[in-house]
């Protein structure tokens, strides 16, 4: 078995996932974790898959499908490791004033200050005349959540809201 | 003292609601040394419940005592606990010894009030607040087959947490 990505992008339309997930069950596959989500009017896809087939097959599996409703199809051969998810111990919100440049200046000082993102999510909300940006960031602080505060002061210096809660899992 | 088998779901009793302690006799107090001892070699784990380990019976240990800063009764052994008043609601990371590999979200009540019997089968009450009403709120729900999967709420949008 073989473990793939597939990146499928396209005008987002109801029933893309449906058709997708039935071809690849037909196929013979396996799927994994899954991250799929309208963005600005498109759909994307980034789905883990179990194939026994090279990656031709799979292509020529998924292909009739993809074109069938415009989706750009990719696929990438991975290293799957599941059953290993990283803990995030921090998670950061934004919002200000849409402008360039916002999610360079925040993940640059996070980086620096040793922000290891598990994952990120962006809207673009407001008006048209008037956009408001909105992240949300969650990750691991591999220098200590302080470290992480201290970097941000200078991006709230900038006029854009910050605000940063650790996350302390509770197990029981 | 032994180390107890962690179930993990899909094991169907994890869904199951558990029976009130009637007798409190040895062999209870045996069970709950067993079930503390499991609880203890479990990494970062604050509280376990009976039903956890398979035995279908209303007792959970909490032990936050270990966090910094925070508000806490030490270690709780709580056999039949009801919570009888809840405010505030607070939303908070869970994870699960019966669910491996994986966390999310969860809206809890902030601050409650709970009832409950020791060991030796006595009265007690409790007022507790933030990450100890959290821990005993996730335990009292395995009591009635609950499991924080059944309560998850979205990670999106929700970005700036509504205040108190």
């Amino acid at each position: 078995m073989h473990w793939y990505m597939l990146t499928l992008i396209g005008k987002d339309r109801p029933r893309i996932v449906a058709q997708i997930t039935a071809a690849l069950f037909e196929g013979g596959c396996n799927l994994g974790e899954a991250s799929m989500l309208r963005l600005g009017g498109n759909f994307a896809v980034m789905l883990m898959v179990k194939f026994a087939g090279s990656k031709a097959t799979l292509t020529h599996l998924i292909t009739a499908v993809a074109e069938s409703m415009e989706l750009h199809l990719h696929i990438d051969s991975i290293d799957a490791k599941l059953h290993q998810h990283m803990l995030p111990d921090v998670s950061i919100s934004v919002y200000g004033a849409d402008r360039a440049g916002i999610v360079a200046k925040v993940t640059g000082v996070l980086a620096e200050a040793g922000l290891h993102i598990l994952d990120l999510e962006s809207d673009v909300a407001g008006t048209e005349t008037s956009p408001i940006y909105v992240m949300h960031i969650e990750g691991k602080a591999q220098q200590g959540i302080p470290n992480l505060e201290s970097a941000l002061d200078s991006i709230r210096q900038q006029g854009i809201e910050v605000r940063l809660t650790p996350i302390d899992t509770l197990v029981g | 003292m032994a180390l107890l088998p962690v179930l993990t779901f899909p094991d169907p009793r994890l869904k199951e609601r558990s029976n009130p302690v009637e007798v409190f006799d040895a062999e209870l107090q045996s069970f709950i040394a067993d079930l503390e001892q499991t609880l203890r070699s479990s990494p970062g784990g604050v509280g376990i419940a009976a039903p956890q380990v398979g035995r279908l019976q209303r007792i959970v240990i909490v032990d936050v005592s270990g966090k910094p800063n925070i508000q806490h009764h030490g270690r709780l052994i709580l056999i039949n606990p009801e919570i009888d008043s809840w405010e505030g609601m607070v939303k908070g990371r869970e994870g699960c010894m019966s669910v491996p590999d994986f966390t999310g979200n969860v809206i809890r009540a902030d601050s409650i009030t709970l009832r409950a019997h020791d060991v030796l089968g006595q009265p007690r009450q409790y007022d507790m607040r933030g990450y100890e009403a959290r821990a005993v709120q996730h335990e009292c729900d395995h009591l009635d087959g609950l499991l924080f999967l059944d309560r998850l709420v979205s990670r999106r949008h929700d970005l700036f947490p509504r205040k108190k």
